[in-house]
Protein backbone atom coordinates (compact mmCIF):
# COMPACT_ATOMS: atom_id res chain seq x y z
CA UNK A 1 0.00 0.00 0.00
CA UNK A 2 1.03 3.62 -0.90
CA UNK A 3 2.40 5.57 2.15
CA UNK A 4 -0.69 7.78 2.56
CA UNK A 5 1.01 10.95 3.44
CA UNK A 6 2.86 10.93 -0.40
CA UNK A 7 1.91 11.06 -3.53
CA UNK A 8 2.11 9.23 -6.28
CA UNK A 9 5.23 11.01 -6.97
CA UNK A 10 6.75 10.21 -3.16
CA UNK A 11 6.50 13.77 -2.42
CA UNK A 12 4.76 14.74 0.95
CA UNK A 13 1.50 15.29 0.50
CA UNK A 14 -0.10 15.50 3.85
CA UNK A 15 1.90 15.16 7.21
CA UNK A 16 -0.01 12.65 9.70
CA UNK A 17 2.58 11.20 11.33
CA UNK A 18 6.75 10.47 11.40
CA UNK A 19 6.16 6.28 11.42
CA UNK A 20 6.93 5.43 8.26
CA UNK A 21 8.08 8.80 6.94
CA UNK A 22 11.51 8.38 4.72
CA UNK A 23 14.74 9.93 6.32
CA UNK A 24 15.11 11.85 3.07
CA UNK A 25 12.00 13.76 3.73
CA UNK A 26 12.58 14.16 7.28
CA UNK A 27 16.12 15.57 6.43
CA UNK A 28 14.35 18.01 3.68
CA UNK A 29 12.10 19.59 6.03
CA UNK A 30 14.68 20.09 8.47
CA UNK A 31 17.15 21.46 5.47
CA UNK A 32 13.77 23.79 4.01
CA UNK A 33 13.53 25.04 8.05
CA UNK A 34 16.63 26.62 7.96
CA UNK A 35 16.32 29.67 5.54
CA UNK A 36 13.01 30.32 6.98
CA UNK A 37 14.74 31.17 10.46
CA UNK A 38 16.11 34.28 9.38
CA UNK A 39 13.18 35.85 7.57
CA UNK A 40 11.58 36.74 11.64
CA UNK A 41 15.04 39.07 11.48
CA UNK A 42 13.31 41.33 8.11
CA UNK A 43 11.58 44.30 8.53
CA UNK A 44 8.82 42.61 6.65
CA UNK A 45 8.44 39.38 8.27
CA UNK A 46 6.37 38.13 5.58
CA UNK A 47 7.09 35.63 2.24
CA UNK A 48 4.53 35.29 -0.68
CA UNK A 49 4.54 31.24 -0.88
CA UNK A 50 1.14 30.89 0.61
CA UNK A 51 -0.37 34.01 -0.97
CA UNK A 52 -4.21 33.19 -2.28
CA UNK A 53 -4.50 30.22 -0.16
CA UNK A 54 -6.30 29.70 3.18
CA UNK A 55 -5.81 27.65 5.99
CA UNK A 56 -8.04 26.02 8.06
CA UNK A 57 -6.96 25.75 11.74
CA UNK A 58 -9.21 22.30 13.14
CA UNK A 59 -8.27 22.42 16.91
CA UNK A 60 -11.48 19.84 18.18
CA UNK A 61 -9.04 20.51 21.17
CA UNK A 62 -7.74 23.31 22.70
CA UNK A 63 -4.15 24.48 22.19
CA UNK A 64 -3.02 27.63 22.37
CA UNK A 65 0.55 27.45 21.99
CA UNK A 66 0.52 24.51 18.75
CA UNK A 67 -2.84 26.85 17.03
CA UNK A 68 -0.86 29.66 17.76
CA UNK A 69 2.31 28.81 16.36
CA UNK A 70 0.92 27.09 13.02
CA UNK A 71 -0.68 30.73 12.69
CA UNK A 72 1.95 32.89 12.86
CA UNK A 73 3.85 30.08 10.37
CA UNK A 74 0.72 30.92 7.82
CA UNK A 75 0.94 34.43 8.41
CA UNK A 76 4.75 34.68 7.46
CA UNK A 77 3.57 32.44 4.15
CA UNK A 78 1.10 35.17 3.15
CA UNK A 79 -1.64 32.62 4.12
CA UNK A 80 -5.38 33.84 4.76
CA UNK A 81 -5.55 31.66 8.15
CA UNK A 82 -9.25 30.97 9.83
CA UNK A 83 -9.41 29.58 13.07
CA UNK A 84 -12.12 27.10 14.10
CA UNK A 85 -12.10 25.97 17.42
CA UNK A 86 -14.83 23.26 17.25
CA UNK A 87 -15.03 21.75 20.15
CA UNK A 88 -17.17 24.29 21.15
CA UNK A 89 -19.32 25.17 17.71
CA UNK A 90 -21.20 22.87 14.95
CA UNK A 91 -19.90 19.22 16.66
CA UNK A 92 -21.63 20.19 19.47
CA UNK A 93 -24.76 20.62 17.19
CA UNK A 94 -24.05 17.11 15.60
CA UNK A 95 -22.81 17.45 12.76
CA UNK A 96 -19.98 15.00 12.15
CA UNK A 97 -16.21 15.49 11.32
CA UNK A 98 -16.70 14.63 7.67
CA UNK A 99 -19.29 16.90 6.99
CA UNK A 100 -17.64 19.27 8.67
CA UNK A 101 -14.68 19.09 6.26
CA UNK A 102 -16.58 18.97 3.45
CA UNK A 103 -18.38 22.35 4.36
CA UNK A 104 -14.74 23.57 4.46
CA UNK A 105 -13.72 22.40 1.38
CA UNK A 106 -16.71 23.89 -0.17
CA UNK A 107 -14.72 27.07 1.14
CA UNK A 108 -12.09 26.64 -1.22
CA UNK A 109 -9.71 25.61 1.96
CA UNK A 110 -5.80 24.37 0.86
CA UNK A 111 -4.47 23.18 3.81
CA UNK A 112 -6.42 21.56 7.06
CA UNK A 113 -4.09 21.83 10.66
CA UNK A 114 -6.15 19.47 12.31
CA UNK A 115 -5.79 18.60 16.43
CA UNK A 116 -8.16 15.91 17.81
CA UNK A 117 -8.61 14.29 20.78
CA UNK A 118 -9.42 10.62 18.92
CA UNK A 119 -5.81 8.67 17.20
CA UNK A 120 -6.47 8.96 13.36
CA UNK A 121 -8.57 11.33 13.20
CA UNK A 122 -6.04 13.57 10.77
CA UNK A 123 -5.34 10.45 8.77
CA UNK A 124 -9.28 9.67 8.27
CA UNK A 125 -9.98 13.49 7.04
CA UNK A 126 -6.53 13.15 4.54
CA UNK A 127 -8.44 9.63 2.86
CA UNK A 128 -12.01 11.35 2.97
CA UNK A 129 -10.19 14.18 1.11
CA UNK A 130 -8.43 12.04 -1.57
CA UNK A 131 -11.42 9.53 -1.80
CA UNK A 132 -13.49 12.76 -3.05
CA UNK A 133 -11.18 13.80 -5.41
CA UNK A 134 -9.51 17.05 -3.11
CA UNK A 135 -6.06 16.35 -3.44
CA UNK A 136 -5.02 19.79 -3.88
CA UNK A 137 -6.32 20.11 -0.03
CA UNK A 138 -3.38 18.94 2.05
CA UNK A 139 -4.03 18.05 5.96
CA UNK A 140 -1.35 18.36 9.29
CA UNK A 141 -1.56 16.60 11.97
CA UNK A 142 -1.15 19.14 14.77
CA UNK A 143 -1.71 16.33 17.49
CA UNK A 144 -3.99 13.36 17.51
CA UNK A 145 -4.81 11.55 20.91
CA UNK A 146 -2.17 9.73 21.82
CA UNK A 147 -1.13 8.62 18.30
CA UNK A 148 1.35 11.33 16.91
CA UNK A 149 2.18 15.17 16.61
CA UNK A 150 4.71 15.04 13.83
CA UNK A 151 5.84 18.86 13.42
CA UNK A 152 6.91 18.74 17.51
CA UNK A 153 8.56 15.47 16.16
CA UNK A 154 10.30 17.47 13.73
CA UNK A 155 11.18 20.86 15.51
CA UNK A 156 12.86 18.87 17.96
CA UNK A 157 15.18 17.09 15.19
CA UNK A 158 15.57 20.82 14.00
CA UNK A 159 16.79 21.93 17.53
CA UNK A 160 18.87 18.92 17.99
CA UNK A 161 20.97 19.35 14.85
CA UNK A 162 21.08 23.12 15.34
CA UNK A 163 23.14 22.17 18.49
CA UNK A 164 24.62 19.25 18.29
CA UNK A 165 24.77 18.81 14.50
CA UNK A 166 24.95 15.26 13.82
CA UNK A 167 22.74 12.45 14.80
CA UNK A 168 24.73 9.27 14.44
CA UNK A 169 27.15 9.92 17.61
CA UNK A 170 24.40 10.96 20.10
CA UNK A 171 22.68 9.44 23.41
CA UNK A 172 19.00 11.05 23.57
CA UNK A 173 16.60 10.57 26.88
CA UNK A 174 13.07 10.72 26.68
CA UNK A 175 12.06 11.64 30.43
CA UNK A 176 7.74 11.26 31.64
CA UNK A 177 4.73 10.22 30.28
CA UNK A 178 5.65 8.35 27.30
CA UNK A 179 2.39 6.08 27.87
CA UNK A 180 0.33 9.20 27.44
CA UNK A 181 2.60 11.28 24.81
CA UNK A 182 1.97 11.21 21.36
CA UNK A 183 4.86 13.44 21.52
CA UNK A 184 7.12 11.37 22.68
CA UNK A 185 6.26 8.55 19.64
CA UNK A 186 7.31 11.32 17.01
CA UNK A 187 10.38 12.20 18.87
CA UNK A 188 11.32 8.42 19.43
CA UNK A 189 10.48 7.67 15.21
CA UNK A 190 11.99 10.74 13.76
CA UNK A 191 15.31 10.12 16.17
CA UNK A 192 15.49 6.43 15.11
CA UNK A 193 14.83 7.20 11.51
CA UNK A 194 17.87 9.52 11.83
CA UNK A 195 20.02 7.09 12.78
CA UNK A 196 20.64 8.15 16.91
CA UNK A 197 22.19 5.22 18.28
CA UNK A 198 20.83 5.23 21.53
CA UNK A 199 17.43 6.41 22.42
CA UNK A 200 16.74 5.73 26.05
CA UNK A 201 13.00 6.15 27.50
CA UNK A 202 12.93 6.56 31.52
CA UNK A 203 10.21 6.82 33.15
CA UNK A 204 7.75 4.58 35.72
CA UNK A 205 6.41 1.43 34.67
CA UNK A 206 2.96 3.00 34.90
CA UNK A 207 4.02 5.49 32.51
CA UNK A 208 5.60 3.52 30.21
CA UNK A 209 3.27 1.29 27.07
CA UNK A 210 3.81 -1.66 27.84
CA UNK A 211 5.85 -3.08 24.72
CA UNK A 212 7.83 0.32 24.53
CA UNK A 213 11.14 -1.81 23.64
CA UNK A 214 9.27 -2.81 20.47
CA UNK A 215 10.39 0.71 19.25
CA UNK A 216 14.29 0.10 19.43
CA UNK A 217 14.57 1.83 23.01
CA UNK A 218 16.23 1.39 26.09
CA UNK A 219 14.20 1.11 28.63
CA UNK A 220 15.27 2.83 32.65
CA UNK A 221 13.16 3.29 35.49
CA UNK A 222 16.13 4.69 37.47
CA UNK A 223 16.25 8.31 36.64
CA UNK A 224 19.91 8.71 37.25
CA UNK A 225 21.11 5.50 35.54
CA UNK A 226 19.23 6.82 32.63
CA UNK A 227 20.60 10.16 32.29
CA UNK A 228 24.35 9.01 32.66
CA UNK A 229 26.11 10.58 29.62
CA UNK A 230 23.41 11.67 27.38
CA UNK A 231 23.77 14.41 25.36
CA UNK A 232 20.03 15.50 25.03
CA UNK A 233 17.27 15.30 27.41
CA UNK A 234 13.96 15.38 26.20
CA UNK A 235 11.24 15.96 28.81
CA UNK A 236 7.42 15.42 28.35
CA UNK A 237 4.62 16.73 30.15
CA UNK A 238 2.68 15.20 33.01
CA UNK A 239 -0.65 15.09 31.35
CA UNK A 240 -2.78 15.43 33.78
CA UNK A 241 -5.81 15.71 31.79
CA UNK A 242 -6.00 12.30 30.61
CA UNK A 243 -5.09 10.27 33.08
CA UNK A 244 -7.92 7.92 34.56
CA UNK A 245 -7.43 6.04 37.42
CA UNK A 246 -4.45 5.97 39.72
CA UNK A 247 -1.34 6.20 37.68
CA UNK A 248 0.92 7.84 40.37
CA UNK A 249 0.38 8.43 44.11
CA UNK A 250 1.39 12.16 43.47
CA UNK A 251 2.89 14.85 41.67
CA UNK A 252 5.72 15.72 44.71
CA UNK A 253 6.74 11.62 44.40
CA UNK A 254 6.85 11.96 40.86
CA UNK A 255 9.24 14.98 40.92
CA UNK A 256 11.13 13.40 43.28
CA UNK A 257 12.14 10.46 41.32
CA UNK A 258 11.46 12.02 37.96
CA UNK A 259 11.62 15.67 37.91
CA UNK A 260 14.45 16.61 35.87
CA UNK A 261 16.86 18.93 38.81
CA UNK A 262 20.42 20.44 38.58
CA UNK A 263 21.73 17.14 40.68
CA UNK A 264 20.21 14.68 38.27
CA UNK A 265 20.94 16.78 35.34
CA UNK A 266 24.76 16.49 36.49
CA UNK A 267 24.95 12.59 35.30
CA UNK A 268 24.53 13.83 31.74
CA UNK A 269 27.21 14.82 29.45
CA UNK A 270 28.38 18.52 30.65
CA UNK A 271 27.25 19.88 27.25
CA UNK A 272 23.74 18.42 26.88
CA UNK A 273 20.91 20.07 26.21
CA UNK A 274 17.26 19.86 28.14
CA UNK A 275 14.37 20.29 25.65
CA UNK A 276 10.58 20.16 27.09
CA UNK A 277 7.45 20.73 24.09
CA UNK A 278 5.97 23.07 26.97
CA UNK A 279 3.81 23.61 29.03
CA UNK A 280 5.98 23.36 31.15
CA UNK A 281 5.35 21.53 35.15
CA UNK A 282 7.36 23.37 37.04
CA UNK A 283 8.17 21.26 40.19
CA UNK A 284 6.33 18.80 38.29
CA UNK A 285 8.69 17.32 35.78
CA UNK A 286 11.17 19.95 35.70
CA UNK A 287 12.82 22.16 38.59
CA UNK A 288 12.95 26.08 37.88
CA UNK A 289 16.59 26.11 38.07
CA UNK A 290 17.21 23.67 34.91
CA UNK A 291 14.15 25.05 32.69
CA UNK A 292 15.83 28.69 33.25
CA UNK A 293 19.68 27.06 33.36
CA UNK A 294 22.38 27.22 30.71
CA UNK A 295 21.61 23.90 29.35
CA UNK A 296 17.71 24.59 28.55
CA UNK A 297 16.81 25.21 24.94
CA UNK A 298 13.15 25.51 25.20
CA UNK A 299 12.48 28.91 24.20
CA UNK A 300 14.90 28.38 21.21
CA UNK A 301 12.19 25.13 20.29
CA UNK A 302 9.38 27.44 20.24
CA UNK A 303 11.47 30.01 17.27
CA UNK A 304 12.41 27.02 15.82
CA UNK A 305 8.90 25.31 15.69
CA UNK A 306 7.83 28.49 13.75
CA UNK A 307 10.20 27.93 10.56
CA UNK A 308 9.70 24.58 10.82
CA UNK A 309 5.88 24.48 10.06
CA UNK A 310 6.68 27.20 7.26
CA UNK A 311 9.08 24.75 5.83
CA UNK A 312 6.13 21.68 5.84
CA UNK A 313 3.42 24.26 4.46
CA UNK A 314 5.35 25.50 2.14
CA UNK A 315 6.25 22.05 1.32
CA UNK A 316 3.08 20.57 1.16
CA UNK A 317 1.70 23.71 -1.12
CA UNK A 318 4.72 22.80 -3.62
CA UNK A 319 3.22 19.44 -3.77
CA UNK B 1 29.58 28.37 -30.43
CA UNK B 2 32.35 29.69 -28.88
CA UNK B 3 31.72 31.06 -25.31
CA UNK B 4 33.25 33.84 -23.85
CA UNK B 5 35.87 33.56 -20.90
CA UNK B 6 33.76 33.93 -17.61
CA UNK B 7 37.08 35.36 -15.80
CA UNK B 8 37.95 38.04 -18.22
CA UNK B 9 34.17 39.05 -18.03
CA UNK B 10 34.39 39.03 -14.60
CA UNK B 11 37.21 41.57 -15.13
CA UNK B 12 35.51 44.03 -17.80
CA UNK B 13 32.01 43.98 -15.75
CA UNK B 14 34.33 45.31 -12.60
CA UNK B 15 35.60 48.03 -15.23
CA UNK B 16 32.78 49.38 -16.30
CA UNK B 17 30.66 49.41 -13.35
CA UNK B 18 33.66 51.49 -11.11
CA UNK B 19 32.64 54.71 -12.36
CA UNK B 20 29.20 54.71 -11.27
CA UNK B 21 29.55 53.40 -7.91
CA UNK B 22 29.14 55.58 -4.92
CA UNK B 23 30.91 55.01 -1.42
CA UNK B 24 27.65 53.27 0.40
CA UNK B 25 26.94 51.03 -2.51
CA UNK B 26 26.09 46.81 -1.67
CA UNK B 27 26.44 44.13 -3.81
CA UNK B 28 23.87 41.23 -3.55
CA UNK B 29 24.59 38.38 -5.43
CA UNK B 30 21.70 35.80 -6.16
CA UNK B 31 22.56 32.41 -5.86
CA UNK B 32 24.30 30.56 -7.57
CA UNK B 33 26.03 31.93 -10.00
CA UNK B 34 25.51 35.47 -9.29
CA UNK B 35 27.12 35.40 -5.95
CA UNK B 36 30.40 33.89 -7.93
CA UNK B 37 30.27 36.54 -10.06
CA UNK B 38 29.24 39.27 -6.84
CA UNK B 39 32.35 37.85 -5.06
CA UNK B 40 34.72 38.59 -8.20
CA UNK B 41 33.03 41.90 -8.40
CA UNK B 42 33.63 43.17 -4.68
CA UNK B 43 36.91 42.19 -4.41
CA UNK B 44 38.05 43.64 -7.81
CA UNK B 45 35.97 46.56 -6.57
CA UNK B 46 37.54 46.65 -2.85
CA UNK B 47 34.40 47.50 -1.63
CA UNK B 48 33.48 48.28 2.01
CA UNK B 49 29.91 47.29 2.50
CA UNK B 50 29.80 43.96 2.93
CA UNK B 51 28.63 41.22 0.51
CA UNK B 52 24.94 39.95 0.40
CA UNK B 53 23.23 36.78 -1.03
CA UNK B 54 20.10 35.99 -1.45
CA UNK B 55 18.02 32.96 -3.23
CA UNK B 56 15.06 34.07 -4.18
CA UNK B 57 13.04 31.01 -3.88
CA UNK B 58 10.83 32.32 -1.74
CA UNK B 59 9.79 35.00 -4.25
CA UNK B 60 9.46 33.47 -7.45
CA UNK B 61 6.26 33.30 -9.46
CA UNK B 62 6.66 29.16 -10.71
CA UNK B 63 6.19 28.39 -7.08
CA UNK B 64 2.52 27.56 -7.66
CA UNK B 65 3.61 25.26 -10.55
CA UNK B 66 6.90 23.53 -9.76
CA UNK B 67 6.91 23.93 -5.66
CA UNK B 68 9.52 24.46 -3.52
CA UNK B 69 13.82 24.15 -4.47
CA UNK B 70 15.15 21.54 -2.64
CA UNK B 71 18.48 22.80 -1.93
CA UNK B 72 17.53 26.71 -0.87
CA UNK B 73 19.55 28.50 0.83
CA UNK B 74 19.57 31.06 3.35
CA UNK B 75 19.24 34.94 2.34
CA UNK B 76 22.00 37.01 4.07
CA UNK B 77 22.01 40.78 3.67
CA UNK B 78 24.49 42.08 6.46
CA UNK B 79 24.16 45.54 5.82
CA UNK B 80 20.74 48.42 6.16
CA UNK B 81 18.80 48.25 2.77
CA UNK B 82 17.02 51.76 3.90
CA UNK B 83 18.26 54.30 1.33
CA UNK B 84 21.18 52.88 0.20
CA UNK B 85 21.81 52.59 -3.50
CA UNK B 86 22.34 48.48 -3.95
CA UNK B 87 23.92 46.17 -6.93
CA UNK B 88 22.11 43.18 -7.80
CA UNK B 89 24.46 41.21 -9.43
CA UNK B 90 23.39 38.29 -11.80
CA UNK B 91 25.76 35.15 -14.15
CA UNK B 92 22.80 35.13 -16.63
CA UNK B 93 19.95 37.74 -17.57
CA UNK B 94 16.99 35.58 -19.60
CA UNK B 95 13.29 35.99 -18.40
CA UNK B 96 13.82 38.64 -15.91
CA UNK B 97 11.47 37.12 -13.72
CA UNK B 98 14.42 35.67 -10.68
CA UNK B 99 14.90 39.93 -11.02
CA UNK B 100 11.46 40.66 -10.17
CA UNK B 101 11.36 38.15 -6.99
CA UNK B 102 14.59 39.77 -6.24
CA UNK B 103 13.77 43.18 -5.99
CA UNK B 104 10.54 42.40 -4.40
CA UNK B 105 12.55 40.76 -1.55
CA UNK B 106 15.18 43.65 -1.35
CA UNK B 107 11.92 45.68 -0.67
CA UNK B 108 11.32 43.25 2.64
CA UNK B 109 14.87 44.15 4.14
CA UNK B 110 14.20 48.14 3.42
CA UNK B 111 13.64 50.74 0.50
CA UNK B 112 16.96 51.10 -1.54
CA UNK B 113 18.00 54.30 -2.46
CA UNK B 114 18.07 52.76 -5.87
CA UNK B 115 18.93 48.92 -7.54
CA UNK B 116 20.92 48.47 -10.37
CA UNK B 117 21.53 45.19 -12.29
CA UNK B 118 24.64 43.89 -13.36
CA UNK B 119 25.45 40.58 -14.81
CA UNK B 120 27.83 38.30 -17.13
CA UNK B 121 25.68 38.41 -19.95
CA UNK B 122 22.58 39.38 -21.27
CA UNK B 123 21.03 36.08 -23.57
CA UNK B 124 18.12 37.93 -24.76
CA UNK B 125 14.57 36.69 -24.25
CA UNK B 126 13.06 38.85 -21.74
CA UNK B 127 9.36 38.19 -20.45
CA UNK B 128 9.44 41.40 -18.52
CA UNK B 129 10.12 45.02 -18.66
CA UNK B 130 13.86 44.58 -17.03
CA UNK B 131 17.30 45.75 -18.23
CA UNK B 132 20.88 45.26 -17.11
CA UNK B 133 22.62 48.69 -16.30
CA UNK B 134 26.01 46.82 -16.86
CA UNK B 135 26.17 43.53 -18.73
CA UNK B 136 29.83 41.97 -19.68
CA UNK B 137 28.53 40.31 -22.98
CA UNK B 138 25.46 39.96 -25.04
CA UNK B 139 23.93 37.78 -27.54
CA UNK B 140 21.16 36.27 -29.00
CA UNK B 141 19.98 32.49 -27.55
CA UNK B 142 16.97 30.44 -28.50
CA UNK B 143 14.90 29.48 -26.45
CA UNK B 144 15.78 25.97 -25.89
CA UNK B 145 19.57 26.74 -25.39
CA UNK B 146 20.59 27.16 -21.61
CA UNK B 147 23.53 29.15 -20.61
CA UNK B 148 25.04 28.33 -17.09
CA UNK B 149 27.94 29.71 -14.82
CA UNK B 150 29.95 26.73 -13.47
CA UNK B 151 32.43 26.84 -10.74
CA UNK B 152 35.47 23.87 -10.69
CA UNK B 153 37.21 22.66 -7.63
CA UNK B 154 40.17 25.38 -8.04
CA UNK B 155 37.27 28.33 -8.53
CA UNK B 156 37.62 28.83 -11.78
CA UNK B 157 34.49 30.05 -13.35
CA UNK B 158 33.36 29.15 -17.11
CA UNK B 159 30.67 29.74 -19.27
CA UNK B 160 28.50 26.50 -20.88
CA UNK B 161 26.28 25.53 -22.80
CA UNK B 162 23.36 23.34 -21.86
CA UNK B 163 20.64 22.20 -24.25
CA UNK B 164 17.13 21.32 -22.99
Amino acid sequence: MRNPQLNKNGELQHLLTIDGLPREIITAVLDTAAPFTEVAEREVKKLPLLRGKSVFNLFFESSTRTRTTFEIAAKRLSADVINLNISTSSTSKGETLLDTVDNLSAMQADMFVVRHASSGAPFLISQHLDAMRQEHIHVINAGDGRHAHPTQGLLDMYTIRHYKKDFTKLTVAIVGDVLHSRVARSQINALTTLGVPEVRVIGPKTLLPADVEKLGVRVFHDMRAGLKDVDVVMMLRLQNERMQGALLPSSEEFFKYYGLTPDKLERARPDAIVMHPGPMNRGVEIDSAVADGPHAVILPQVTFGIAVRMAVMAMLAGN
Amino acid sequence: MRLPDAEQLCIALAERMRPGLHPDTALIGIHTGGVWVAERLHAALGLKILLGTMDVSFYRDDFGRTGLHPQLKPSEIPFEVEDRPVIIVDDVLYTGRTLRAAMNEIFDYGRPARIDLAVLVDRGGRELPICARWAAQTMELDRGQNLQLERSDNGKLTLRMVNA
